[in-house]
């Protein structure tokens, strides 16, 4: 490009979002103006001065406790079961059950993930009723498919030498598997379950808006009975479990990283 | 395997069993308490009541509605959809960008020489940060639920939503670009003399921009899937119609939307892609 000449796409860029931008205020109707307005402003800070103080009674803490460590239960259950659930999928969606199952297996594993969690988990409380339960199945199955397909990946990146060995050496299909692709691609499964684990510590937080058990419904229900300061104590849990895990991750990164190299 | 090895060989043994049973044994302890706390039971599963409600419901996802009114309706949601996450993006960018130079300590002025109010700057980065911090801590859903208390049903709740939670998210990130690039052309305009605004604009936004607008496209992709969420807790879009589909068990009105909002995602998808390629 010569120096100087006129390069047109950023401008058509800014343009285009611009217009944009106009359209969708403009589609949504015109409220916002009154939105920003001194009125609309100060009743929202109304809104939040409600939140004060949050509610730190013994009682209820003991409450907001019991409530995040269902949400921690109800992530690290439904990960593992996704994780179990994923290998199982992972192997025909890695052609390892033959041709024919390749494409099913991918399909499925597509379907699974496409659907985000929080319908997964309006579907599964009504089959299996309101509670954390349902929260778990929501999350294994979405998860599942997440981790199948990042399994079936690792599977297909597998080195096929140690399998095929063991294979020359008169092992069955199973052996060949245990002992000489699964310990390859054992720590690679481990690290993408633990890394879905941490995003599903927060997602396990609001799934309880339909009714999937732990802190979500807690909040939702005090939010909808107007106890605000019960709700303010919820959310400072929510943020404090988000905050612990980020620092947990970054911290276990940085340790993993430096016993690996 | 024995039949080929012969007696010669010691009773096949394996090596890995005992690391492989300590594993499973210490997870199965570690997850007791939490099947316990999670209500953990397979059977709710078959209660016939259960099967019966998610029978008809499934039975009635096929054929998918397709009445010209209700492809309409959706088609309209869907669009909300779109605005909304583009509105909200928007809000988001322009919170963000402030908030994000402020934090940025390679635009501090007094890090380069003495400087008059030397001693505000920390004192106003560190509360910005905590602002960052909890503006995306507080997951959009959650967001959305308490906007949707205080401005009412509707996309508005969701724009704001968006605004905030991503205005955290891009404000850290934005802030990581600008302290990841090289921070020299930046430290040249301030040692001559220049003051923040000259800084940002010449010695890091050029660099920058790229990686900003490429990150800035990928966020609104995630906030098109997000407002499709949000939408359950009353803030617009396809969200909210497909919760009340749910809600009234019409699987057809289900299937259809679920169907255009895989529409919707792949769409968002492959503008993200079309438009990083051509900016960056």
């Amino acid at each position: 490009m010569k120096a100087g000449a006129f390069v047109w796409q950023p401008w058509a860029a800014l343009g285009g979002f611009a217009l944009a931008v106009t359209a969708s205020f403009a589609y949504l109707g015109a409220d916002f103006g009154a939105l920003f307005g001194a009125e609309s402003v100060r009743q929202m800070l109304q809104f939040g001065g409600g939140f004060f103080p949050p509610d730190m009674t013994p009682e209820f803490l003991r409450r907001t406790a019991s409530g995040a460590a269902e949400t921690l239960a109800i992530s690290a259950l439904g990960t593992l079961l996704a994780a179990l659930v994923g290998v199982l999928l992972a192997l025909p969606a890695a052609g390892r059950w033959g041709r024919w199952l390749r494409l099913p297996a991918r399909l499925l594993l597509n379907v699974l993930r496409s659907i985000p969690e929080l319908v997964w988990a309006t579907f599964m409380v009504l089959a299996a009723g309101l509670g954390p339960f349902a929260g778990c199945l929501a999350l294994a199955v979405h998860t599942a498919g997440v981790l199948g397909r990042l399994f079936a990946e690792t599977l297909e990146n597998a080195p096929p030498e140690p399998a095929r060995a063991l294979r020359e050496a008169g092992g069955g299909a199973t052996l060949a598997f245990l002992y000489g692709t699964l310990p390859v691609v054992l720590p690679q499964f481990t690290s993408y379950a633990l890394y879905r684990w941490e995003y599903n510590i927060r997602m396990a937080a609001v799934l309880g808006f339909v009714g999937a058990g732990g802190l979500g419904q807690m909040l939702y229900v005090a939010l909808s009975v107007f106890k605000t300061h019960e709700a303010a104590t919820l959310l400072l849990a929510m943020i404090a479990i988000v905050v612990v895990v980020d620092a947990l991750s970054a911290w276990m990164r940085r340790f993993l990283g430096r016993s690996d190299s | 395997m024995s039949a080929a090895g012969g007696a010669a060989l010691p009773a096949p043994r394996d090596p890995a069993l005992g690391a492989r049973l300590a594993l499973f044994a210490a997870v199965l302890v570690l997850l007791w308490p939490a099947i316990e706390i999670a209500e953990f039971n397979p059977a709710k599963l078959a209660d016939p009541r259960n099967l019966d409600i998610v029978g008809r419901f499934l039975g009635t996802f096929f054929p998918m509605a397709l009445g010209a009114d209700f492809l309409g309706l959706v088609a309209r949601s869907a669009l909300e959809t779109l605005a909304l996450a583009t509105a909200g993006i928007a809000l988001a960018v322009l919170l963000a960008v402030p908030l994000a130079i402020t934090v940025s300590e390679s635009l501090s002025v007094s890090r380069v020489g003495p400087a008059r109010r030397a001693w505000l700057g920390p004192l106003v980065r560190a509360p910005v940060r905590g602002l960052l911090i909890f503006m995306r801590s507080i997951p959009e859903i959650v967001w959305a639920l308490l906007f949707v208390r205080a401005v009412g049903l509707g996309p508005a709740a969701g724009v704001l939503a968006i605004a905030i939670n991503y205005a955290g998210m891009l404000g850290k990130v934005y802030f990581e670009i600008f302290e990841a690039g090289d921070t020299r052309p930046a430290r040249a305009v301030l040692e001559s003399g220049g003051g923040r605004a000259n800084a940002f604009l010449y010695g890091v936004l050029p660099m920058a921009l790229p990686e900003l607008v490429s990150y800035s496209v990928y966020r609104w992709e995630c906030a098109i899937r997000a407002s499709v969420v949000m939408g359950f807790v009353g803030a617009g879009g396809l969200g909210q119609q497909m919760e009340l589909s749910m809600r009234m068990l019409e699987g057809g009105e289900v299937s259809t939307m679920l169907a255009a909002f895989l529409l919707l995602v792949l769409l968002a998808d492959a503008v993200s892609a079309l438009l990083r390629k051509i900016l960056v």
